[in-house]
């Protein structure tokens, strides 16, 4: 038996169909993957990610240590806003992608479930010399309640001051009420709101969402979901092998002057040198690509990280990572045929749209 | 509980048969099977005239999720395929056992279909798997 997070027995009244997610027994649908995919990008949906890792960090030295970890910068945002960021280890490579909640005197970080025990024991080793505490808090909950209604259809079982947070915040901004975190995030490309907090309110809380007409969608929507995003997934797009400059992430890197961090001269080094890039695929037949398939192009061979079935698109999307320099037109082989592909640059789909460019 | 046709015969690897009186037999997947793969949105059908041996591969239904290979349950010669699965591959979700079928096979031997399993047997290989 695995781990079991709090909404647990609502999984199961609901008719989840439960997998082993990282030593967890989480909901990968709850009968239609596609159907909850749909409500997600066409009204609300709901999740339920308290495995996820929360740890506080505090103390008088977190931020400078957090400037240290990271490869992006805490200081890019206020107090009141999260921030999206990679742990690297000295060769650059990704230890774990996590969000940082910036708040008034400490931070809270999101890290991946399946990555707990080496993130904590990295973040302790890392934290010699800094004046700070590294807290995980087992006991707080996650939902994401994802889609274009969200937010009202949660507002609306809220009391005020909780509903006036929801309706209120800005993308990436978060409010906390109480023993509630509410971030305006998700990993969706829909407007949504994670909110961490108390395992029993949790029970709660989604019981209401329930009442109220909320979809509960397990794991394999999220997946579908991120990927129309272009949002990467730890383990698949990126490892400790593979720097956030091969992931497509190089936005997350705050390379400034001032301010050393674990991996930097790397991705100096590799930054100087030339990298592989990482790129959209859309099949043009039909098929679905999948994560470890080749791809062949003028440029040289490359390999799908994420790939599946797009339900909002009707056809088969992947992430790629590829020779610098690949555009156009590729191949993918699947089952020994080569078959065509368009070079894009995702995301695939946002807030409902398909926003993919060629 | 998954829906077990008494009148087919079934692999070990969840496709169905069922003999038609000219000799030539429907295959699809069970609906234990469609349903353990979730919605199916794409599947792969072998090519009319084809020669299949028994296990050979004849397919492959993917999901969103997971790609699952079909194999040849009995030998013989493919007649036909339904076609209606390359636009509508959520047929085999619908109706397993009816629209949803994959191929239509001319058997080679008739005796081949006494090595699958009958319903009986494949409800108890289902619930050993539970």
């Amino acid at each position: 038996m695995g781990h079991r997070t709090p909404l647990y027995d609502q999984h199961v009244a609901a008719g989840a169909r439960l997998v082993d997610f990282g030593g967890w027994d989480m909901p990968v649908h709850y009968g239609s993957l596609l159907d909850e995919h749909h409500a997600v990008r066409a009204d609300a949906g709901m999740f339920d990610v308290s495995h996820m890792t929360v740890v506080d960090v505090t103390g008088v030295d977190a931020r400078a240590y957090l400037r240290y970890l990271l490869a992006n910068d805490v200081d890019r945002v206020p107090v009141g806003k999260a921030l999206y960021a990679a742990m690297l280890n000295e060769e650059g490579g990704v230890i774990d992608d996590l969000i940082v909640y910036r708040r008034q005197d400490d931070y809270r970080l999101v890290v991946n479930c399946g990555t707990r025990e080496k993130d904590l024991a990295w973040l302790a080793k890392q934290s010699e010399g800094f004046a700070v505490q590294v807290v995980e808090r087992p006991e707080l909950a996650i939902v994401a309640v994802q889609g274009p209604r969200a937010r009202e259809r949660l507002s609306a079982l809220l009391g005020d001051s909780r509903a006036a947070a929801v309706s209120g915040l800005k993308v990436f901004a978060f409010a906390e009420d109480g023993d509630w975190l509410i971030a305006r995030t998700g990993y969706t490309g829909e407007d949504g709101v994670e909110i961490i907090l108390p395992g029993a309110d949790a029970t709660a809380l989604w019981q209401q969402l329930v009442d109220a007409g909320v979809r509960p969608c397990g794991l394999g929507a999220r997946d579908t979901l991120r990927l129309e995003a272009g949002m990467n997934l730890y383990g698949n797009d990126m490892d400790e092998t593979v720097t956030p400059l091969q992931a497509g992430m190089g936005w997350t890197v705050a390379f400034s002057e001032d301010r050393d961090f674990i991996g930097r001269t790397a991705l100096m080094a590799q930054q100087q040198a030339g990298h592989e890039q990482f790129v959209g695929l859309i099949l043009e037949g039909k098929g679905v690509l999948r994560a470890h398939q080749k791809v062949i192009s003028a440029t040289g061979e490359g390999e799908i990280t994420s790939g599946t079935f797009s339900p909002t698109l009707g056809l088969s999307i992947a992430l790629a990572r590829v020779p610098a320099g690949t555009e156009g037109k590729a191949e993918v082989e699947i089952r020994g045929k080569r078959l065509p592909v368009s070079i894009v640059r995702p995301p695939f789909v946002r807030h409902g749209k398909t926003v993919y460019q060629q | 509980m998954s829906d077990i046709r008494a009148e087919l015969r079934y692999a070990t690897s969840h496709e169905w048969v069922r003999l038609e009186d000219d000799g030539t037999a429907y295959v699809g997947i069970s609906d234990h099977a469609q349903d353990a793969m979730g919605d199916l949105v794409y599947v792969e059908l072998p090519d009319v005239g084809q020669q299949l041996e028994v296990t050979d591969e004849a397919g492959v239904v993917e999901s969103v999720k997971a790609a699952s290979d079909i194999y040849a349950p009995v030998s013989g010669e493919i007649v036909a395929i339904n076609e209606a699965l390359e636009d509508t591959p959520e047929l085999v979700n619908q109706d397993p056992y009816g629209d949803g079928w994959l191929f239509q096979i001319r058997l080679n031997d008739k005796s081949e279909l006494e090595q699958l399993l009958s319903a009986d047997d494949y409800r108890t290989q289902l619930d050993s798997e539970d």
